[in-house]
């Protein structure tokens, strides 16, 4: 058996069934690792009296025959945008700072309840708000594969701790990309579902009608399971859907019709949106996902052209829509209730002042203003309302690209990994997010599936885009893409 | 329609109304809504707007709305928005406020009611579901410690409004209260407001202009939060004459929000336009749109109490009162009820409708009580009316055996109709109050009176018709009032005639 942190999470959990290894021996690993490996900036808590009292509690269940399930001793770690009950919660926000939530969010219940351990929680950009994990309060994430870049966002933490083999598995939360650009820059598998799909209840809040939870791992596979867990109506979210949830482990490899075994995607069709393949997108960017539809093509998938003709103004319509919903998500922060208050005030409006302006980063902030201004008197109708509209016609387009396809591929991000602190214009940043920010925009499920190295050896990730409710269909493609390539195995050397 | 002039203005009022639904959880959580309870105990998390906490509409209050949608003859939209409404305050744990805006559940509709006896109708614009905020308390909140200190309780924090705006169709202060005691009315009726004023639950913002008769609206201020009919009419008509004042003296009104001190009886602005927020609604993405299918519709109606315009139709039709005794009589269920079984008992409506209308009430309102409060139960004052009606009583009678009724008297021997009936024959005959039916004996004795005033006899015969009238009184003399006065004119007609 190779090193316990070299397997994934299918993998930990087969040798937990097998008796090959116990949860303690895992979680201690994984927390040895984790030590190890601090200055990767991925963890902003780690609980390893916490982790190894449910890893025994694990091994207790398997040793009475009363184990929960596949990932019942795994150790994961959570998005410190889901709140827990057992571990503190900040959204990587002074705002936050040392904040107890007494509950724990829908999809953290329902990974606890299956049996999984949790080691901590991961670091992010501040409320999710950002592409690099450089608005963290607590600090940058950095890229494993090289240290000196960044490791995306603003799922960057959970990037981090899968990609450098902290822990197999972790939850993300996507907004515009948050867990599909992370996962492509760092080499890694990672599924945004349909929106409704997971639970937000508990999820920190940042653009309601965008946000939605999803896995990171290294392979399809570890994803499905994390994902059928996650997955579900919550009667506390009212925008959760009441959706079967179907096997999607199952669907992994479950033939096609007409499929043979080394055309496994025969009859599906994939298409190839001009505007992903176009200016803009880096030269190693497009060779590495031009080749991985070679694969998908030589597998027994149609590649199909398509036109997906709003995508640049996306970057508008998101950057709308998604600061006005936040700047009123985030007026809870007030200093009153829980949370940081400024320590010296004058009066009320002093105190909401002070404080907001202490516990906020500069991201935050500006996010906070835009939105602010959108959604006031006089500019609302030709901002937030222009911007739904677009919003809607862009989704139409999905539709409209749907009838001629099953899946829709191309890059996740137009370059590899930048270096760390080499943004100054956060335009520039907002521009990036191009090919993530449609399928946030009309909610459908969106992955990132490793497929090439770029530029000084760091990884580049295809995206699949799927119709409503079909993740089943973007993992089982994944899947097989991952069954004839080893991108998805290749490990960062520098870690050893 | 033509309304009175203050000192030469039209008065322009509409008004707002938050009616603060009778469910046992809050409108987007599951937590108590019980009026009173020690501070903060009422706040989940959702309450509290706690990270990762996310609203979850409670059925319950929109059945309520559509009710009130129904019984006010409103569209009941099939498909309405929850807005978010932003504003920074401490009492407003997540720094908005969810209500409707551009589309509300409840639209159009109508209230009629009665000024004095003239029927009067106020438009309604629409009613929306909304959430409360918590209360800012500034002495008596005790802190951890037991200290006392300022604080905010959250117990109120949402609690489900329904909000329910008027046309300006109110032309007076007292037109304003009536609206507000019938929208009461209507709301207790239905059972989706306890209607309890000193609590909160029924508060109405009351919006006044005035204008030259002709000219185009004035500029409106908003009275907030008044929570009685009397303090309705207070604020209105102070606030009304300080418009004109100012009108008068030269300066324009300007748009502001104001509140009204009940122990100066004045009021006085709380914000003007220029501080006026913007709250920056936009639909709530955290709440799918609210959807009413017909057949919930449906549903609702069929599980709806008769509403009071359809019961007083019924007893205008069924009863034969007039209408104003009819929507006298559909003041509250209970009233109605009292009604119905005391009508039916003795089938004397409109002699009930009277009664309750007169005695009754100014007995109730005199001791500040409620028909269900009544020492006189619907059989009992049945009992008495069946004797005024068989002409055992005269009225007069009956107001003294009222009296004595109210005051208990030979209260506790027994139910049912016919303990009522020994109940009101005893005190009949207690007070000797029965009237003289035997009509041998009764014309015996106008036959006396004929005899001894052969003067009036002849006068009357001469054509004096006041003559009649000294008769009558002679009889009614010579009987200490137990001769039934129909009888005795009857009868003296017939006589003096023969």
């Amino acid at each position: 058996m190779s090193a316990l942190h070299d397997l994934t999470l299918a993998q930990q959990s087969q040798a937990l069934a097998s008796g090959q290894t116990t949860s303690v021996a895992l979680t201690q690993h994984a927390l040895d690792r984790i030590a190890t490996h601090a200055d990767l900036g991925a963890f902003l808590h780690v609980d390893a009296a916490g982790a190894l009292a449910a890893a025994a509690a694990s091994d207790a269940r398997r040793a009475a025959g009363q184990t929960l399930g596949p990932l019942d001793g795994v150790p994961v770690a959570h998005k410190d945008i889901f709140v827990t009950q057992d571990q503190p919660t900040t959204a990587a926000s002074k705002m936050l700072k040392g904040y107890q939530s007494p509950f724990d969010a829908t999809v953290v219940a329902k990974l606890k309840a299956a049996g999984t351990v949790s080691v901590g929680k991961l670091n992010c950009d501040e409320f999710a708000m950002g592409g690099a994990t450089e608005n963290s309060a607590y600090g940058v994430a950095h890229n494993p594969w090289m240290r000196a870049q960044i490791a995306g966002g603003s799922s960057g933490g959970s990037a981090v701790a899968v990609s450098g083999r902290l822990v197999s598995g972790a939850t993300g939360s996507d907004t515009g990309g948050s867990i599909r650009q992370p996962a492509a820059l760092t080499g890694i598998t990672g599924i945004k579902p349909t929106y409704g799909r997971c639970s937000r209840f508990g999820m920190i809040a940042f653009a309601s009608s965008l946000d939605q939870a999803g896995p990171m791992a290294r392979t399809a596979e570890d994803c499905a399971l994390l994902l059928q867990t996650m997955s579900g109506f919550d009667e506390r979210d009212a925008t959760s859907a009441q959706q079967p949830v179907p096997d999607f482990v199952a669907a992994l490899t479950t033939p096609r019709a007409g499929a043979t075994a080394d055309q496994p995607l025969t009859g599906l069709r994939v298409g190839v949106p001009k505007e992903f393949f176009g200016e803009g997108v880096s030269a190693d960017v497009l060779a590495a996902n031009r080749a991985a539809l070679a694969q998908l093509e030589s597998l027994g998938a149609t590649l199909v052209d398509i036109s997906l003709p709003r995508t640049e103004l996306s970057i508008p319509v998101y950057y709308i829509i998604a600061p006005a919903e936040a700047s009123s998500n985030l007026s809870r922060y007030d200093g009153v209730k829980f949370g940081h208050r400024a320590a010296k005030y004058g009066d009320l409006n002093d105190m909401y002042r002070k404080t907001r302006a202490e516990g906020f980063g500069a991201e935050v902030k500006r996010r906070i203003m835009i939105g602010t201004y959108v959604l006031s008197h006089g500019y609302y109708d030709a901002y937030y309302l222009q911007a739904q509209k677009l919003r809607r016609m862009i989704a139409d387009d999905f539709q409209a690209a749907f009838q001629v396809c099953d899946v829709i591929a191309g890059p996740v991000s137009p370059t590899v990994a930048r270096p760390i602190g080499s943004s100054t214009d956060p335009v520039q940043e907002y521009l990036a997010d191009i090919f993530t920010l449609p399928a946030s925009l009309a909610g459908l499920p969106g992955m990132s599936v490793p497929c090439g190295f770029g530029e000084h050896g760091l990884p580049v990730g295809l995206q699949l885009i799927g119709n409503y409710w079909q993740e089943a269909q973007l993992l089982h493609t994944a899947h097989a893409f991952q069954q004839t390539t080893d991108w998805h195995q290749r490990a960062p050397a520098a870690l050893g | 329609m033509s309304s009175p002039l203050i000192r030469g203005y039209e008065v322009v009022i509409g008004l707002e109304t938050h009616v603060q639904l009778s469910t046992a959880s809050k409108i987007f959580s599951g937590a108590s809504t019980q009026f009173g309870a020690a501070p903060n105990t009422q706040s989940c998390p959702v309450d509290l707007a706690l990270p990762g906490t996310l609203p979850v509409m409670n059925e319950g209050a929109v059945e309520r709305a559509i009710e009130f949608g129904l019984a006010v003859g409103a569209h009941v939209a099939p498909r309405s928005i929850f807005a978010r409404k932003n504003y920074f305050y401490p009492d407003l744990p997540k720094g908005y406020q969810i209500s409707q805006y551009e589309i509300p559940v409840v639209q159009g509709g109508s209230v009629s009611f009665f000024v004095d006896d003239k029927p009067f109708t106020v438009r309604l614009v629409r009613a929306h579901l909304e959430e409360d905020a918590g209360k800012s308390l500034h002495d008596d909140f005790v802190g951890f410690n037991g200290e006392k200190s300022s604080g905010i309780d959250l117990n109120r924090a949402g609690t489900p409004l329904l909000e329910i705006v008027t046309e300006p169709d109110i032309r007076s202060s007292r037109e304003a209260a009536e609206y507000a005691r019938a929208l009461h009315t209507l709301v207790v009726w239905l059972g989706i407001c306890d209607g309890n004023m000193q609590e909160g639950s029924f508060r109405c913002d009351v919006n006044v202009s005035v204008r030259r008769p002709g000219a185009p609206l004035g500029t409106r201020r908003e009275i907030k939060n008044l929570n009685s009919f009397k303090h309705i009419v207070q604020a209105a008509d102070y606030e009304i004459n300080w418009q004109i004042d100012e009108l008068e003296d030269g300066r324009a009104i300007e748009q502001a929000t104001i509140l009204f001190n009940p122990d100066t009886g004045e009021t006085r602005a709380m914000r003007t336009k220029e501080d006026a927020h913007d709250y920056r609604y936009f639909p709530d993405p955290d709440l799918p749109p609210l959807v009413i299918a017909p057949e919930w519709i449906e549903r609702v109606k069929g599980r709806m109490p008769e509403l009071p315009r359809v019961m007083a139709e019924r007893f205008v039709s069924g009863y034969g009162l007039p209408e104003y005794d009819a929507t006298m009589m559909t003041q509250s269920k209970a009233f109605a009820a009292f009604f119905e079984t005391a009508a039916q008992a003795c089938q004397q409506p409109k002699l009930v409708s009277n009664w309750l209308m007169g005695e009754v009430s100014r007995r109730l309102n005199a001791a500040e009580q409620t028909i269900e409060q009544s020492p006189i139960s619907a059989t009992l004052l049945a009992a008495m009316i069946s004797r005024i009606a068989d002409g055992t009583i005269s009225n007069n009678g009956a107001k003294q055996v009222f009296e004595a009724l109210w005051s208990g008297e030979g209260a506790g021997e027994g139910e049912g109709a016919g303990a009522d009936q020994a109940r009101v024959n005893a005190v009949i005959d207690a007070k000797g109050l029965k009237q003289m039916s035997d009509t041998g004996e009764l014309e015996k004795i106008l036959d006396d009176i004929l005899a001894a005033n052969a003067k009036s006899v002849e006068e009357f015969r001469a054509g004096k018709e006041k003559a009649f009238n000294a008769l009558v009184g002679q009889a009614m003399k010579a009987t200490k009032g137990k001769a039934n006065p129909a009888t005795v004119n009857e009868l003296l007609k017939k006589k003096l005639a023969g």
